[in-house]
């Protein structure tokens, strides 16, 4: 395949940005997105220049480390995927591609293609954990869940944090990522002491970072993982009921 | 240097429980006094930071990760053992504990596999409470499946990412404890060195992947839970940022290696499809419950799979292997798949791939019973591969997995260096020669949760008052210099070669000599070759960009360097080992069918390699091992 890259470049968090084109005579079909972007770096550093950085760990689509903006789209064209389990048979020979990283505000890039993601563990951090020392839990089937509650929560608990949801939102909202984490919690009975206090603090943590959520749903198509904006709904109903009590 | 393992006295099964009571306990108020070093924040970092943080300690985490829940525990997919009993079939600690001697081929250390099978119940009691979504019975209790090949029903799971689940769980205690300030969490930084000053370790240096500030940590205590080395083979299921510089490092420092022949090959990964494969991605083993393995009996068979008839298949672990067929543990399935390739048998790219068929399953349960138990594995497949398996076979092959070697602990988990602990796999300890199915996780948490919290207080206890060595002693300065030059070499080399192409050509010669089968011959070779690419290495690397940025080519380069030296040591003891054990099989050293023949009365032992100096011999020490609990037999899947 014959395919033209348009990579944003940028070297460090303050320099100033921009797209360089790049062509590319010979990727297979058969690569993953990454591999094409590995072969074009391998071309860049033999001839001395410095290869474009971007982030990928598992390559499973499961770590959520890897991500960015494929013609406009977080994680590119194939619905359900994560960049790294992109294919390029996903593409026609002679395309043109853009590259750039993740778009918001909260994400400043790093260098090239990375972001900065702290946003997200500041998030969890606030409030997204159940509070049980190692040692002091009580056998594991005292507490039963019944199955369409494990499977639901488990739906939420999909979340990889990737953050597609916020670079493909026009307002920059972390509205889903925030959503999965309190759902996944709130649904279980043993997140149900901290329920109200969680979410009030995870989303006060949200809000100081991100843009405000105002329906548009382009966090849910862009998502890899499938996780429904039906969570939003519940963690702002959750939210409004622990703003009454307290 | 005489290796103690400290192993308690008394019965097995007391082992634990006694020692707990004898070890020295630190006061309460006294906790807050200690610092400690947990580098990695995986299962085992994690939930290691977790714990010692709940406990009162100050601890200081690390990982390479932008953020400590991507740590490769993630990717985990299968499940986690814990001797539950739920099933009713006649699963108990004991069970548990002999059959991880048992499937680790008789080279692990018994007291700890029993410790290991203990706690095992303790973690998903643990996990459930921190909100865990196990799967679950309509009525509410945990679900359990099979795995592995094991004969009770232990395996715990969460959809098809029970690492993830697991990770999400140890994330969120590690986060708690960021948030009430007993954790400094320190993402994107690297360990490049151990610090040890008369005998003892006293932190650590690392490098700002960000800023590329190099600087010292110091504490009264360091944890290495940096996990396994299988990217020594460039292509593994691994993450890309895998890596074994922090244990390499420690090894240079005093702490001892153990086993590194040791490497898990898994059976059912999809086979490499191009020479920029940049990694290679697992497809769960419990496919195999289900899905039949075959290659044509004619070699070199051009038909398309759909096309070949059933008279002119091989199914060639059903003929060799009756009573578990597809379901023989991951090495035998391994080498199996190898063999028939390397008659000429295999298909795909390079013909290196058997079939998984599925249509026998497909027809016997029907098509949405196969998609409810693995489809999104069949998904991942055809995102990946093109093809859809439920249409035409899957195509397999397997890839360097899980390490059991890695350095040397005692069963309180400390190295050969005093006040360096090292947990999860990146230690050596509880899989011996092989590991099993869903025992990795255990193994991580089991050592965070319920091992080491204990075991460090003990030691630490013995130094209260003497408080940290301040990082401008000469000691640390000494290392940051070192690692300094040592960076600055890496840029300045003037090559013309790019790390990943150095690493591929390690991995190669290590995959070819040092993978599923071995002989003397060829390890012999290997060495040469892997020193001669060493000394090769530092002229012939090239390293754009400076060291004072984000320099992913730098990363790499540094720890491909630590590959070159423990890629042989890993050929090294594959050599000395004249025997088939486990995941090591030496051609030399098998039966007349073809099965791996273990040398007890020789070979009985835990190889542990003394660093023999830059360019030295390592020096070989030996840990006796006993079995008083689980008598030695061969292992038989016939």
């Amino acid at each position: 395949m014959k395919l033209t890259l348009h990579v944003w470049r940028q070297k460090t968090h303050d320099a100033k940005g921009r797209f360089v084109t790049y062509s590319i005579s010979d990727a297979s079909p058969d690569m993953s997105f990454l591999e094409l972007l590995d072969v074009l770096n391998e071309e860049l550093t033999r001839k001395g220049e410095e290869p474009i950085a971007f982030e990928s760990d598992c390559r499973e689509g499961i770590c959520g480390s890897c991500g960015v903006m494929i013609n406009g789209k977080a994680h590119g064209p194939e619905k359900g995927t994560a960049t790294c389990q992109l294919h390029m048979r996903k593409f026609r020979d002679g395309d043109t591609i853009r590259v750039e990283p993740w778009r918001s505000k909260a994400f400043p890039v790093i260098k090239d293609l990375v972001v900065d993601r702290t946003p997200f563990d500041k998030i969890v951090q606030a409030g997204g954990f159940i509070s049980v020392n190692t040692g002091s839990a009580p056998e594991a089937n005292l507490i039963p869940v019944p199955r369409p509650i494990a499977e639901k929560s488990m739906d939420a608990a999909e979340c990889i944090g990737c953050g597609a949801c916020v670079a493909q939102c026009p307002n920059g909202a972390a509205q889903l990522f925030t959503a999965a984490k309190v759902s996944h919690l709130a649904l279980l009975p043993q997140g149900q002491p901290e329920r109200y206090r969680r979410v009030q603090r995870m989303v006060d943590e949200m809000e100081s970072y991100f843009g405000s959520c105002t329906n548009v749903q382009e966090c849910e198509a862009a998502c890899p993982k499938g996780i429904s904006i039906e969570f939003i709904a519940r963690m702002n109903r959750d939210y409004l009921k622990g703003s009454f009590s307290g | 240097m005489i290796l103690d393992p400290k192993i308690p006295s008394g019965p097995v099964e007391k082992k634990w429980d006694r020692h707990r009571f004898e070890m020295k306990l630190v006061n309460p108020a006294n906790k807050r006094r200690f610092d400690v070093i947990v580098v990695g924040s995986g299962l085992a970092g994690g939930s290691a930071a977790a714990s010692l943080a709940e406990l009162g300690y100050h601890v200081q985490c690390f990982c390479y990760q932008d953020s400590a829940r991507r740590a490769h525990s993630i990717a985990a997919q299968g499940g986690i053992n814990a001797a539950k009993n739920y099933q009713n079939d006649g699963d108990s600690i004991w069970r548990l504990f002999y059959d991880t001697v048992k499937g680790g081929d008789f080279r692990s250390r018994e007291a700890n596999v029993h410790r290991l099978a203990q706690v095992s119940v303790n973690i998903i009691d643990q996990c459930v409470a921190q909100g865990v979504p196990f799967a679950r019975e309509y009525g509410g209790m945990l679900d359990n499946r099979s795995f592995g090949g094991a004969q009770v029903s232990r395996t715990f799971y969460a959809r098809g990412q029970t690492g993830q689940q697991l990770m999400l769980g140890t994330y969120q205690a590690l986060s708690r404890q960021v948030a009430a300030g007993q954790v400094q969490m320190v993402p994107r930084t690297e360990m490049l060195d151990l610090v040890v000053i008369d005998g003892r370790a006293r932190g650590i240096v690392t490098r700002d992947m960000v800023t590329g500030e190099i600087r010292s940590w110091s504490a009264d205590a360091v944890v290495l839970a940096t996990g396994g080395y299988s990217n020594v083979f460039f292509l593994s299921t691994n993450a890309k940022g895998c890596n074994a510089t922090a244990i390499w490092r420690a090894h240079r420092r005093g702490a001892l290696f153990a086993n590194p022949c040791f490497t898990q090959i898994h059976p059912t990964c999809i086979p490499q499809h191009g020479d920029y494969q940049s990694k290679l991605t697992l497809m769960s083993e419990s496919l195999r419950n289900d899905g039949r393995i075959w290659v044509p009996v004619e070699a070199g068979d051009p038909r398309i799979a759909t096309e070949i008839p059933e008279s002119e298949r091989d199914y060639y672990l059903e003929r060799r292997y009756p009573a578990f067929g597809n379901l023989v543990p991951r090495d035998i399935a391994s080498r199996a798949a190898k063999s028939e390739c390397d008659e000429g048998k295999g298909v795909g790219h390079e013909a290196r791939g058997v079939y998984l068929d599925f249509a026998d399953a497909i027809e016997r349960l029907g098509k949405p019973a196969i998609e409810q138990k693995y489809g999104n594995l069949f998904e991942m497949y055809e995102r990946i591969t093109g093809e859809n398996p439920y249409e035409v076979p899957m195509r397999i092959y397997p890839a360097p997995h899980y390490t059991m070697g890695g350095l040397w602990v005692d069963y309180n988990l400390m190295s050969t260096v005093e006040g360096l602990y090292v947990i999860g796999e990146a230690n050596f300890s509880d899989h011996g020669a092989n590991r099993l199915g869903a025992s990795a996780l255990m193994q991580g948490l089991a050592d965070g949760y319920f091992v080491l919290p204990y075991t460090i207080g003990d030691y630490l206890a013995r130094h209260m008052g003497e408080g940290p060595t301040p990082t401008d002693h000469a000691g640390f300065q000494a290392v940051e210099q070192e690692i300094s030059d040592r960076v600055q070499r890496l840029l300045s080399s003037n090559g013309k070669r790019t790390v990943d192409s150095l690493h591929r050509e390690l991995g190669h010669i290590c995959w070819e000599k040092c993978g599923m089968s071995r002989n003397a011959s060829d390890l012999e070779e290997a060495i040469g070759q892997i020193q001669a690419l060493r000394e090769e290495y530092w002229d012939s690397v090239t390293v754009p960009g400076s060291g004072e940025e984000l320099n992913q080519s730098l990363e790499r380069a540094g720890r491909v360097a630590d590959y070159f030296e423990l890629a042989e040591l890993m050929c090294r003891d594959a050599l000395n080992r004249k025997e088939s054990c486990g995941t090591h099989f030496r051609e030399e050293y098998q039966t007349p069918e073809g099965e791996a023949l273990r040398d007890d009365e020789h070979y009985d032992y835990v190889a542990a390699w003394e660093f023999g100096g830059a360019g030295g011999e390592p020096v070989l020490h030996k840990e006796t091992l006993q079995f008083e609990d689980v008598p030695l037999t061969q292992r038989s899947y016939k």
